[in-house]
């Protein structure tokens, strides 16, 4: 229900949300909600709420840290995962979440991406997607479509942008998957799965801002852009059976990358032990 | 009773620390500081604690303030140009008040500079280099012992009032190895964690009872929920637009520092009780000053030493009871003058002072300071 899961995942004090109308981040925000609470209430899990700890940078995405009633932490930008990395690190029981942004994780903070992907760190990384700097007004992000229009590209954006699911799976992420706000039930279950996921996990999820990016490109509204979004990103069950010529200009949503890899925190634990069991001889 | 063991400053750093508690190192590999990271890497796993090597100096600071806010003392360490890269980190922690360590061992810049030599370039970007204004504590060493006691002390300073402290070292000191006895950790005063809020009833994260400016800081993950942000915040944590209560902040934050002073500020002086010159120095110059005063002590010249060992703030009140003795003062530092505007601010003009800097990467010599003196006709 979600009136429920507001009064008892939000903080109510701090809302209204700063997001616009038609703004795609609170549908992930109450994805990342529900996702939380089932994993809380399934016992089977053993994971406490205060062992919950929400990271964000700066930008549209990363104001969802202060609405969401956990451990949270706002840091600086593109940091996130840097400071997630040392969180994860004091504390190894702790379920670090990272709230981010196209631009705040991939393109300042590309750095942290790829490198918290190569280590397999437990950390889990969602990623708000929607292709623009919205915070400062519309500039062009690193996943902005070659060829849109953005405040600082007035005549059309010449870089070629970013996959980030591919980027973090190319980089090494034992868990990598792509979601959108359409598909919200779908997103929520790939969210459960990358939290519950032991290693480093990220979720790709796609916003709409028909605010800076739909306005700007002739997207229409926010109603537009999700029947886009419905019309364009395909579930991977129903993905994997299409015909090519069906499949152009289509992409999956769902889990693109799933491996076994040793955690980096499981790790260093078997170091120290070993450390000490030669002290002791 | 402890023995007797040869070790360079950077190892002193780490063992420092480690005798401090801290349990978590991030860094990133620079010379001259290097050996910090090699050390915490093969002794943090032997009592418990952690070591990762970042990407960057910017990600390894971030780590820092994440470990620290999660319950575990962190520390790292670089040079002048991972320095620069952590300096929008460093406001972080003294905006989000999280206490940790950043040791900065020196080397001659700007840029990549000479990465193997000596310098003291650093001192005005300890105080400024974040942007806005905040509080800086920052300490610096002369010797390899004095190195592993002042780190003890600089985590007990981070922790008491909730800020990073910058520990600021120099190739000559990182470098310098001794023979050092270090002490049993157990006699060491070591400042723990005030584990809980203020007065139970107020759960406001940044809740300042009245009369204190520090607030109780709680580790995420045991069972208070709270939201930490690096804008201008209230008492629960969160952002505000409101510029009354965000020009408290500020001010509360300055004061920390400044209102302590005394607890915060510590100097060594020698054979100053009858001085009519003072050279100044601090971290890596020491020596070479001190060798020149014992010179010039035997020629029956009456010079002493006033070395900050608290840098930042600087000795304002210790250098001033020292004006009405003192004919002059030498300020020898390896830059281009940076404690002498401050030197210059606390006499006010009323005292001629003197300077001695290099910018080349070699050592300043006793002789040079000896020189130096004749010149100003001690």
């Amino acid at each position: 229900m979600p009136s429920d899961l507001i009064h008892l995942y939000m903080r109510i004090d701090h809302l209204p949300h700063i997001w616009c109308p038609g703004c795609g981040n609170g549908v992930i925000m109450r994805d990342v909600a529900v996702a939380l609470d089932e994993i809380i209430n399934d016992t089977d899990n053993d994971i406490d709420r205060d062992d919950i700890v929400i990271v964000s940078g700066i930008g549209c995405s990363s104001r969802a840290a202060g609405y969401l009633d956990f451990n949270s932490i706002h840091t600086t930008h593109g940091r996130a995962i840097a400071f997630a990395t040392g969180i994860k690190m004091a504390n190894p029981k702790l379920h670090v979440i990272v709230l981010t942004g196209d631009g705040d994780c991939s393109a300042i903070g590309g750095n942290h991406l790829i490198h918290a992907a190569r280590r397999n760190l437990g950390l889990t990384v969602i990623c708000f997607n929607n292709d623009i700097y919205g915070m400062t007004g519309g500039q062009y992000s690193p996943t902005t479509p070659t060829g849109d229009k953005a405040t600082t590209a007035p005549y059309g954006n010449l870089d070629r942008p970013f996959d980030i699911a591919l980027l973090a799976a190319g980089a090494g992420a034992s868990f990598a998957a792509r979601g959108d706000v359409f598909h919200a039930r779908e997103t929520t279950e790939i969210i459960k799965k990358a939290i519950l996921h032991k290693g480093f996990s990220l979720v790709d999820v796609y916003s709409v801002c028909p605010t800076y990016y739909g306005r700007k490109n002739k997207k229409g509204d926010a109603v537009e852009m999700l029947k886009w979004q419905r019309d364009n990103l395909i579930p991977m069950s129903r993905f994997n059976v299409m015909t090519p010529e069906d499949m152009a200009g289509k992409k999956p949503i769902g889990i693109l990358a799933e491996n076994d890899f040793p955690e980096y925190t499981e790790e260093y634990a078997k170091l120290i032990e070993r450390c000490r069991n030669k002290n002791r001889k | 009773m402890s023995k007797a063991v040869l070790m360079q400053g950077n190892e002193a750093a780490v063992e420092g620390a480690i005798a401090a508690g801290m349990r978590i190192f991030a860094g990133y590999p620079i010379t001259p500081s290097t050996e910090i990271a090699e050390q915490s890497a093969l002794r943090l796993p032997q009592v418990g604690g952690r070591f990762i090597q970042m990407e960057d100096e910017i990600s390894s600071i971030a780590a820092v303030l994440g470990a620290s806010v999660a319950g575990v003392k962190a520390m790292t360490a670089t040079s002048g140009p991972g320095f620069s890269l952590m300096q929008e980190n460093l406001g972080y922690g003294a905006m989000a008040e999280i206490p940790c360590v950043i040791v900065d061992v020196q080397r001659a810049g700007p840029s990549t500079g000479l990465p193997t030599s000596p310098a003291q370039g650093d001192y005005m970007q300890a105080r400024w280099g974040t942007h806005g204004d905040h509080p800086v504590i920052a300490l610096s060493p002369s010797s390899v012992l004095e190195t592993f006691y002042l780190m003890v002390r600089a985590f007990n300073l981070s922790e008491k009032y909730r800020t990073p402290v910058i520990f600021l070292m120099d190739e000559i000191v990182g470098h310098m190895r001794e023979g050092v006895e270090l002490p049993n950790p157990s006699s060491l005063i070591i400042n723990h964690r005030r584990p809980s809020f203020h007065d139970g009833a107020n759960k406001q994260c940044y809740y300042v009872p009245e009369g204190q400016l520090v607030p109780a800081m709680k580790p995420f993950g045991r069972g208070e929920r709270y939201n930490i942000t690096g804008l201008a915040h209230d008492e629960s944590g969160f952002p505000t637009n409101n510029t009354q209560v965000a020009g408290k902040l500020v001010s509360r934050l300055l004061a920390k520092v400044e209102e302590h002073t005394d607890d915060i500020v510590r100097v060594e002086e020698y054979a100053m009780d009858d001085a009519e010159t003072a050279v100044v120095c601090f971290g890596g110059t020491t020596r070479a000053v001190m060798s020149a005063i014992l010179e010039a002590r035997a020629a029956g010249k009456k010079v002493g030493m006033f070395r900050p060992i608290t840098v930042w703030p600087f000795p304002e009140q210790q250098l001033k009871a020292r004006l009405p003795q003192l004919k002059n003062i030498l300020m020898v530092e390896h830059n281009h003058g940076q404690m002498l505007l401050e030197v210059q601010r606390v006499t006010g003009g009323a005292t001629p002072v003197s300077f001695l800097g290099k910018v080349d990467g070699t050592v300043i010599t006793p002789a040079e300071i000896l020189a130096k003196l004749q010149e100003m006709e001690v």
